[in-house]
C-alpha cells in the first residue's frame, strides 16, 4: 500500500500493517494502538447493545404471539361470550383510538402554541418559568392524573356535558343522555391531552429555538411580520420534528393505562362520548388482568398485541410522512 | 424607484454597549457605496440599522435619525415591517429557504406578505427576478427543485433574486461574496454593476479590490480599540479614497499598514 493511500484513508483503516508516513513527527506513532482498542471496544459495546435490544423485542413479540394465539383462534363458546375475539377487541380498539385521537387533536394546537409562545413571543423572564411548569406536568405520575380526572376534572365537566346533551344531542357523539359522574371517554381523552401536552410542548419548544437565525432573518428582511416569519422559517424547519412529537404523544396516549383505568367507568361501545360506556385496551387489561386465567388471560394478551401493532403502524406512518419531506428538510 | 439614505448623528447600541457612534452620511440614489474597515468596527451593525434589522436582536437599540429620502425610518409610528419591504438585504451567508423550491424562494417576499397572484404573473416575476440576478439560464429547468441544492454562488444570486423580486428602493449587502469562490464572486460583482441602474446599493466588503471595482463611493469605518465604539472616519469617492485619502488612518488601512 502506498504512503499517500495510507494517509488518505487512515480513519477507515482497521488493519495495523501499514507503515507510518515519512513526515510523521518522531516519537508519535500514527499507529495508535490504544486509541484503536478504544474504538473497537466501543463499537463492540454498541453492537452488543443493539443486538440485546433486538433480542428483547423479538422475545416480547414472540411471547405476545404465543400466548395470544389460543384466544384469537378460539370460538365464542370457548371464550364464554357471544362474539369471537375480534368482536371483543374491536370496540376496545375503537375506544383507544378515539380517545387518543381526541387527546392529540386537543393537545397538538395547544402544545405547539405554548411552545411558540415560549420560544418566540414571551419575554425571557416569563418564558423560562413557563417552560419549567410545562416540564413539571410531565413529572406528575399518571395515578395522580387518574385520580384528579375521576374526582375533580370529570365532575367539573358534568355541567358542560349536560349542556351538550341538551342542545346538541342530535349529534350522536353528544347524546342522548349524559353521565352524571363525568367519568366518560371524553373526560379520559381530555386527561390524556393534558398528559401528552408536556411531551409535545417541550419537544416543539426545543425545535423552535433551534431554527437557524439565518432563515428567520431572511424572512424578516423580506418584510415579514413575526407570524409570517414563523410560517416561513420556523414551521418548515420544525415540520418533521412536530410530526415526531405528535406521534410520540399519540404513542403515550394509546398506551396510557392508569389514568384511563381510573377516569373511565367502562362499558360497552357507544357512539356517545359523554355518557357512561366505552373502554380502551390498556384500561381493559389493567382492570382485568389480575383476575384473569387461562383463555381470558390469553384474550387480554391478544388485546395487548393488537395495541402493539397499532402503535407500530402509527410509527411507520409517521416515518413515511417525515420521509416525504426529506428533500425539502434543509438537511441537504 | 430608488431612494437616498441619510444618517444623522446615529448611535447604535447592543444593550448598554455603544457599538457605533455618531455616524453622519448621505448616500445618493442609484449609486453603489462600499463600507470598508477592520473587523469589529461596526460595518454590519450600521448596515443593519438601515432596514431596522438591528432591533431584531435582544436589547439592540438605535439613537438618531435615518432618512430614506425625507422620511425618518426611526420616527415613532413607522412600521419596521414596511421599512424592510422597501430596503432589501442580502446576507453574508447565502440563506435561501431550504424547504422552498427555487421558484417559491423568488416569490417568498410576496407569499410571506400573503399577496396572491395568478400563475402567469408569478411566472413573469420569477423569470424577471432570476434574469435580473443572472441566474435564469442556470435554473430555468429546475425551478421546482429545492433552492438548497444550488451551489453557494447560485444560492447567493437566488437570494439577490428574492430581494429584487419585491422591487425594493435600496439593497443592502453584507459581505455577499465572502463565502463564494472567485468565479461566483465575479458573477455577483457584475450583477451589482447592473443593479445600480435601478437601486441604491450599499455593500460591506473586506476586499478592497472589490470595493474599488464595484463602488462609486467608499466609507471607511474604524475603531479606536476593543470596547470602543466604531466610527465613520472618511466618506468620499472611491477613486479618491484609494488614491489620495484625506485621513491618515484611511491611508494606513488602504496600504495595509494597519495595526
Ligand atoms: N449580537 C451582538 N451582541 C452584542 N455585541 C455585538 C453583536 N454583534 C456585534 N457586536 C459587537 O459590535 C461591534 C461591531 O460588530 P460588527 O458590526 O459585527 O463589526 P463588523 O461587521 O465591522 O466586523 C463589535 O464590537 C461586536 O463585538
Ligand atoms: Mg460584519
Amino acid at each position: 500500500m502506498s504512503q499517500t493511500e495510507t494517509r488518505g484513508s487512515a480513519v477507515a483503516q482497521t488493519t495495523d500493517t501499514e507503515q507510518p508516513p515519512v513526515d510523521a513527527p518522531a516519537g508519535v506513532p500514527l499507529d495508535n494502538r490504544s486509541g484503536r482498542f478504544g474504538d473497537r471496544l466501543f463499537s463492540g459495546i454498541s453492537l452488543a447493545a443493539g443486538i440485546v435490544i433486538l433480542v428483547v423485542l423479538a422475545g416480547v413479540a414472540a411471547f405476545l404471539i404465543r400466548d395470544a394465539i389460543p384466544a384469537v383462534v378460539a370460538s365464542p363458546e370457548e371464550l364464554d361470550r357471544d362474539t369471537s375475539f375480534w368482536g371483543y377487541v374491536g370496540p376496545l380498539v375503537a375506544g383507544s383510538v378515539v380517545a387518543s385521537l381526541i387527546a392529540i387533536l386537543v393537545a397538538t394546537p395547544v402544545g405547539v402554541g405554548i411552545a411558540l409562545f415560549i420560544s418566540h413571543y414571551a419575554p425571557k423572564r416569563l418564558a423560562q418559568p413557563l417552560g419549567y411548569v410545562i416540564d413539571l406536568l410531565a413529572a406528575i405520575p399518571s395515578v395522580v392524573y387518574g385520580a384528579w380526572g375521576a374526582l375533580v376534572f370529570g365532575a367539573a365537566l358534568v355541567p358542560g356535558y349536560a349542556w351538550l346533551s341538551e342542545h346538541l344531542s342530535f349529534i350522536p357523539i353528544f347524546g342522548p343522555t349524559h353521565s352524571t359522574t363525568g367519568r366518560t371517554l371524553l373526560t379520559a381523552a381530555l386527561v390524556l391531552a393534558v398528559m401528552v401536552l408536556p411531551i409535545i410542548t417541550s419537544l416543539c419548544r426545543e425545535l423552535f429555538l433551534q431554527t437557524p437565525k439565518l432563515h428567520e432573518e431572511a424572512a424578516l428582511a423580506l418584510g415579514a411580520t413575526r407570524w409570517e416569519m414563523i410560517k416561513a422559517a420556523v414551521f418548515p424547519f420544525a415540520r418533521a420534528g412536530i410530526v415526531s412529537a405528535v406521534m410520540l404523544g399519540l404513542g403515550r396516549a394509546l398506551g396510557e393505562t392508569m389514568a384511563v383505568a381510573l377516569v373511565l367507568s367502562p362499558g360497552p361501545l357507544t357512539a356517545s362520548l359523554i355518557s357512561t360506556g366505552n373502554s380502551t385496551i390498556p384500561a381493559e387489561i389493567a382492570l382485568g388482568f389480575s383476575e384473569a386465567f387461562g383463555i381470558r388471560r390469553s384474550e387480554l394478551i391478544a388485546a395487548g398485541l393488537v395495541l402493539f401493532v397499532i402503535t407500530l403502524v402509527v410509527n411507520v406512518l409517521a416515518r413515511l410522512v417525515v420521509a416525504r419531506y426529506k428533500d425539502f428538510s434543509g438537511a441537504n | 424607484m430608488s431612494k437616498s439614505i441619510e444618517a444623522i448623528d446615529l448611535d447604535v447600541y447592543y444593550g448598554s454597549f455603544l457599538a457605533v457612534e455618531g455616524v453622519n452620511i448621505r448616500i445618493e440614489p442609484r449609486t453603489v457605496t462600499a463600507f470598508i474597515g477592520p473587523s469589529g468596527c461596526g460595518k454590519t451593525t450600521f448596515l443593519r440599522t438601515m432596514n431596522r434589522m438591528h432591533e431584531v436582536l435582544p436589547n439592540a437599540t438605535v439613537k438618531g435619525q435615518l432618512l430614506l429620502d425625507a422620511e425618518d425610518i426611526y420616527a415613532s409610528g413607522v412600521d419596521p415591517v414596511r421599512v424592510r419591504s422597501k430596503v432589501g438585504m442580502v446576507f453574508q451567508r447565502p440563506n435561501p429557504f431550504p424547504t422552498m423550491s427555487i421558484r417559491d424562494n423568488v416569490l417568498a417576499g410576496f407569499r410571506l406578505n400573503g399577496i396572491r397572484m395568478g400563475k402567469a404573473q408569478a411566472d413573469e416575476i420569477t423569470e424577471r427576478s432570476l434574469k435580473g440576478a443572472n441566474l435564469w439560464n442556470e435554473v430555468k429547468d429546475r425551478l421546482d427543485k429545492p433552492g438548497s441544492g444550488l451551489s453557494g454562488g447560485q444560492q447567493q444570486r437566488l437570494c439577490i433574486a428574492r430581494t429584487i423580486a419585491v422591487q425594493p428602493e435600496v439593497i443592502l449587502m453584507d459581505e455577499p461574496c465572502s463565502a463564494l469562490d472567485p468565479i461566483s464572486t465575479l458573477a455577483v460583482e457584475d450583477l451589482i454593476g447592473e443593479l445600480k441602474e435601478h437601486y441604491t446599493i450599499v455593500i460591506v466588503t473586506h476586499n478592497m479590490q472589490q470595493a474599488s471595482r464595484v463602488s462609486d463611493k467608499t466609507a471607511f469605518f474604524n475603531i479606536a480599540g476593543t470596547g470602543k465604539p466604531g466610527k465613520l472616519i472618511e466618506f468620499d469617492y472611491t477613486d479618491k479614497i484609494f488614491s489620495n485619502p484625506s485621513v491618515q488612518s484611511t491611508e494606513d488601512y488602504i496600504t495595509g499598514r494597519f495595526g
